[in-house]
């Protein structure tokens, strides 16, 4: 199978989808002639033209009400936000309006929009660009929030956000933009709210997101050579909605969770996930606390290696199971 | 004067249902703040009592493909539009039958066969709703119109602004309808703008803007059906600022301290845009004085009805709770 990058796969989603749906368009600050912010536009519009590819101003409180408007009227419009942080500036029309209007309406209408924005830190970006304020998303009943971690995955999961009648929330590390991976090219949908095993393992669980999948992998690879320990990596791809079964199922089976994630620990998803395991019948399993890794509680810094301590690293991951599994 | 609105396809019988329909919402309204009063209304609602003429006016005008996004005071446009009263009144009773099956209220009414895009409880937000609502008539080519209802207030939030030049660039079928009855709540608005008429922003954006007495359907019918042909005609948005004025509080707790009785009373006297309209009929002998009184009473026993089937109606079963949260 070839190789692109995680970048051209959702360009190639997208692209796929337009061909094929006429109602399907995008729109976003400067994804025109420039390509967007990060090139994953980059092409569409000489393929597509200026009404089907469309430049907006810089305005996401408009953009995103039309985006919803459009939706809300039979088109299904994919939203590019230029970087997640700007969703602040969008968020009444995320948060009051695509994801109530079809409960408020009794049912009687429906918004289906994807909104793709890059999130995360690592790019030297600083407090107003790197954030990861997905959980905000998964606490609004009504919306679905997908997280991927590969070029296979993004391409079927983007496939699946398009497709579904509903708003979703589509957030692409940009570290993994240039991160390259085997993905077919004929268009295929990955089902929201399937959690992919990366890696199996019997002696500890680790549920990760976005970049972490990869830093998890890594970690997991060290810890198998160095100690011997066979880690489980779970992602969970999609965390609205989440697939709490193959988690469940993996913590019984191996006996110990470790949940980690860029966003700040304190309100992240790992709260979420830790609770749902503890709830659940894999709490008589457990032969351990259950461990979180999150970002510190601080503004991205611009530093370097600042910048790195603020979120889990490799070798946060790697002592963390080491602690966990009392070798460290 | 009469005549001048035949060119805009107001005839005689255009006018008498223009009537009937502030009518049938002032007695809706009327009706809904009884009903409030004796506990059967739960919530809150915003009545538009006084500025019922904006709103059966400017949808008189309408395809029935065109479509309307209201507001928190959205009772009026929904009944112009072509709503049910029934339907709208078992929502306010919380009913199963309502238009959103009990769960919306009176805030977030919509009627999506009837092209109403729904209600809505955020100040301005439906703004860019309908700026993208219009985008698919044109990039579909559906050839319909939006009306895009709001008041005072909204035009103080970013959403008026961003959305007011989105429109404009892409010259979409849009008209923007300001329902400017003086108050943000309580905020008088020429205490929260600095010019003389909300109007004027519209030079900002590259579109018409034109200040009309919303009570005065000669002003209403001709403002808005040039701004519906230029936006059919693909030229693009106009905003219009109707003037005003709402005769209840804002909402179901508001002591007025922000305005005068005598001022109330001024508006309820000389420029209650019913009465007006019921003298132009009058005077041109459209209507009679007895089949002026009969189209008062029979959309109050319209009303009555409404009251009638709503409250005949089941409640939502409590399993509801978790339905349509998702398509």
């Amino acid at each position: 199978m070839r190789e692109i990058t995680f970048l051209e796969a959702i360009r190639e989603a997208m692209s796929q989808e337009m061909r094929t749906n006429p109602d399907v368009f995008i729109m976003g600050e400067d994804i025109g002639l420039y390509g967007g912010a990060f090139g994953v536009t980059n092409g569409m519009l000489e393929e597509f033209g200026p009404e089907r590819v469309r430049s907006t101003p810089i305005s996401e409180a408009a953009i995103s009400g039309a985006a919803v408007g459009a939706a809300l009227t039979g088109m299904r419009p994919i939203l590019e936000i230029q970087f997640s942080d700007f969703i602040t500036i969008a968020m009444d029309n995320i948060v009051n309006q695509a994801a109530k209007i079809r409960y408020m309406f009794g049912g009687k209408a429906q918004v289906p929009l994807v909104i793709r924005t890059p999130s995360g830190s690592g790019a030297g970006f600083a407090a107003q660009h790197s954030q990861s304020l997905e959980a905000w998303m998964v606490h609004v009943p009504g919306l679905k929030v997908v997280q991927p971690s590969t070029p296979y995955d993004a391409k079927g999961l983007l496939k699946a956000a398009i497709d579904d009648n509903n708003p979703v929330i589509f957030y692409e590390h940009k570290l993994l933009y240039r991160y390259k991976g085997n993905v077919p090219e004929e268009p295929y949908s990955i089902p929201l709210g399937v959690a992919d095993v990366k890696r199996e393992g019997r002696d500890v669980t680790i549920v990760a997101t976005a970049i972490m999948v990869h830093r998890a992998l890594e970690a997991a690879e060290l810890l198998e050579r160095e100690d011997g320990i066979r880690v489980e990596v779970i992602d969970p791809r999609t965390l609205v909605p989440l697939d709490e079964e193959t988690i469940i199922r993996s913590v019984k089976k191996t006996g110990r969770l470790v949940v980690v994630h860029e966003a700040v620990k304190r309100g992240g998803i790992g709260g979420e996930i830790a609770s749902i395991v503890a709830e659940s019948e894999a709490f008589d399993y457990l032969d351990a606390p259950i461990v979180r890794l999150g970002g510190r509680p601080v503004p991205i810094p611009y530093n370097p290696e600042l910048e790195k301590r603020a979120v889990p690293q490799v070798e946060d991951i790697v002592q963390a199971v080491r602690q966990l599994l009392n070798r460290a | 004067m009469i005549e001048k609105l035949r060119k805009y396809g107001v005839d005689a019988e255009k006018l008498v249902e223009i009537f009937r329909q502030c009518w049938l919402i002032r007695n809706f309204e009327e009706t809904v703040e009884e009903l409030f009063q004796k506990g059967k209304i739960y919530g809150t609602m915003h009545l538009c009592v006084g500025q019922e003429l904006t709103a059966a006016g400017a949808c008189s005008l309408l395809k029935p493909e065109d479509k309307i996004i209201s507001t928190h005071r959205g009772h009026g446009h929904c009944i112009a539009k072509g709503g049910d009263i029934n339907l709208m009144m078992a929502e306010l009773l919380g009913r199963v039958t309502g238009y959103c099956k009990g769960k919306g209220g009176s805030m977030h009414i919509a009627d999506m066969d009837k092209g109403n895009l729904g209600a809505n409880g955020i100040v301005a937000a439906g703004i860019p709703i309908a700026v993208g609502a219009a985008l698919t008539s044109k990039m579909k080519e559906l050839g319909y119109v939006v009306l895009c209802f709001f008041g005072d207030g909204a035009t103080n939030e970013g959403a008026f602004h961003e959305g007011l030049n989105l429109a404009s660039i892409w010259k979409l079928p849009v008209v923007f309808f300001c329902e400017n009855n003086l108050y943000a709540m309580s905020g008088p608005i020429k205490e929260m703008i600095n010019i003389d008429q909300i109007s004027k922003r519209a030079a900002a954006y590259g579109i018409p803007g034109v200040t009309i007495d919303g009570n005065d359907v000669y002003q209403v019918i001709p403002a808005t059906a040039e701004a519906i042909e230029r936006a059919r005609r693909g030229e693009g948005p106009t905003l219009i600022e109707a003037v005003t004025y709402r005769w209840k509080g804002h909402s179901r707790s508001d002591a007025r301290k922000y305005r005068t009785r005598e001022e109330e009373m001024e508006w309820k006297t000389n420029k209650d845009p019913i009465a007006r309209l019921k003298g132009e009929l009058l005077k041109h002998g459209i209507l009679t004085e007895a089949q002026a009184d009969e189209i008062q009473s029979e959309t109050k026993r319209a009303v009555e009805e409404a009251v009638a089937f709503a409250e005949n109606s089941p409640f939502p079963s409590p399993d509801s709770l978790e339905q349509d949260v998702y398509a």
